[in-house]
């Protein structure tokens, strides 16, 4: 099992130094999903396996959806039009699908070799002591956390207006 | 896995978000490298919650979570910003403050 880990944290290494490296931001975007799905992984198999599905569904699903959009809210224009027909070929997700496949070779061997996967590799802090923890101690940090989110969430739809903060856009633009 | 190759491992993904961060001019990179750090973050705090057994690892991963949240929301807002005053995502066009 600790196998696993410790090939899933390779994936992380090598997605990660290629996501900052690719030259478009949708190659770059295919990377870091798979980096944050194989540190998923290592969580699993430190025994987190709560954390490591918020991982997948809230940074690899919601965050990653986030960056998405805005790239095709961009369109960066004949560029992108270009990378259109590029897109296509083999050669741009070879990489992505290459090292998904280890991930999914993972899988399989754990599944394969029986009882790994009802139960966790190693016993590990159980859910419900994360849950006690959360709103015991740390009831106030949860508080100000949905302070933050909704801070985010108004400055956001601030920023986005288009109709009337258009004015001061152009007078920071000059 | 040991204690000690976890923190190495996010030692190092954290040094990759940095690398990122620092060289690239493209905000959407820098952005991507600021969740690359923070992720590694969090790793670091799973990897010591699940080494000394406590819950508070994991509970401060959750909160890790929430600030990435916030803080990829916020910064793609003012990407979109950006993009519509300057016409280009390059940081180096915001150099208006610049002495």
């Amino acid at each position: 099992m600790t196998a696993v880990g410790y090939i899933a944290g390779g994936v992380a290494l090598l997605a990660s130094l290629l996501a900052v490296t690719r030259r478009n931001a949708i190659h770059g975007a295919l990377y870091l999903v798979l980096s944050l799905l194989a540190v998923a992984l290592v969580f699993f198999v430190l025994g987190a396996p709560f954390v490591a599905a918020l991982e997948v569904i809230v940074y690899a699903g919601a965050i990653m959806v986030l960056f998405v959009f805005v790239v095709m809210m961009l369109n960066l224009g004949r560029a992108s039009e270009a990378q259109e027909s590029v897109w296509t070929s083999p050669r741009t997700w070879t990489g992505p699908a290459l090292l998904a496949l280890v991930l999914a070779a993972e899988l399989v061997w754990v599944l394969a070799r029986g009882g790994a996967a009802t139960a966790p590799p190693r016993p590990g802090v159980p859910v419900p002591a994360v849950g006690a923890a959360l709103f015991g101690p740390y009831a106030l940090a949860v508080e100000v956390a949905s302070f933050l989110l909704l801070a985010a969430l108004v400055g956001v739809f601030h920023l986005g207006h288009r109709g009337s903060a258009d004015g001061d856009a152009g007078a920071g633009e000059d | 896995m040991p204690l000690e190759h976890t923190l190495i491992l996010a030692g190092a993904l954290f040094a990759i978000g940095l690398a990122g961060v620092l060289a690239r001019r493209n905000v959407f990179f820098i952005l991507m490298g600021i969740e690359i750090m923070l992720n590694a973050a969090g790793l670091a705090f799973v990897a010591a919650g699940a080494h000394w057994g406590r819950p508070d690892g994991q509970v401060m991963f959750i909160f890790i979570l929430a600030v990435a949240a916030a803080e990829v929301a916020v910064g793609l807002a003012l990407l979109l910003r950006f993009y519509r005053a300057r016409r280009t995502v390059d940081a180096d066009a915001a150099d208006r403050l610049r002495g």
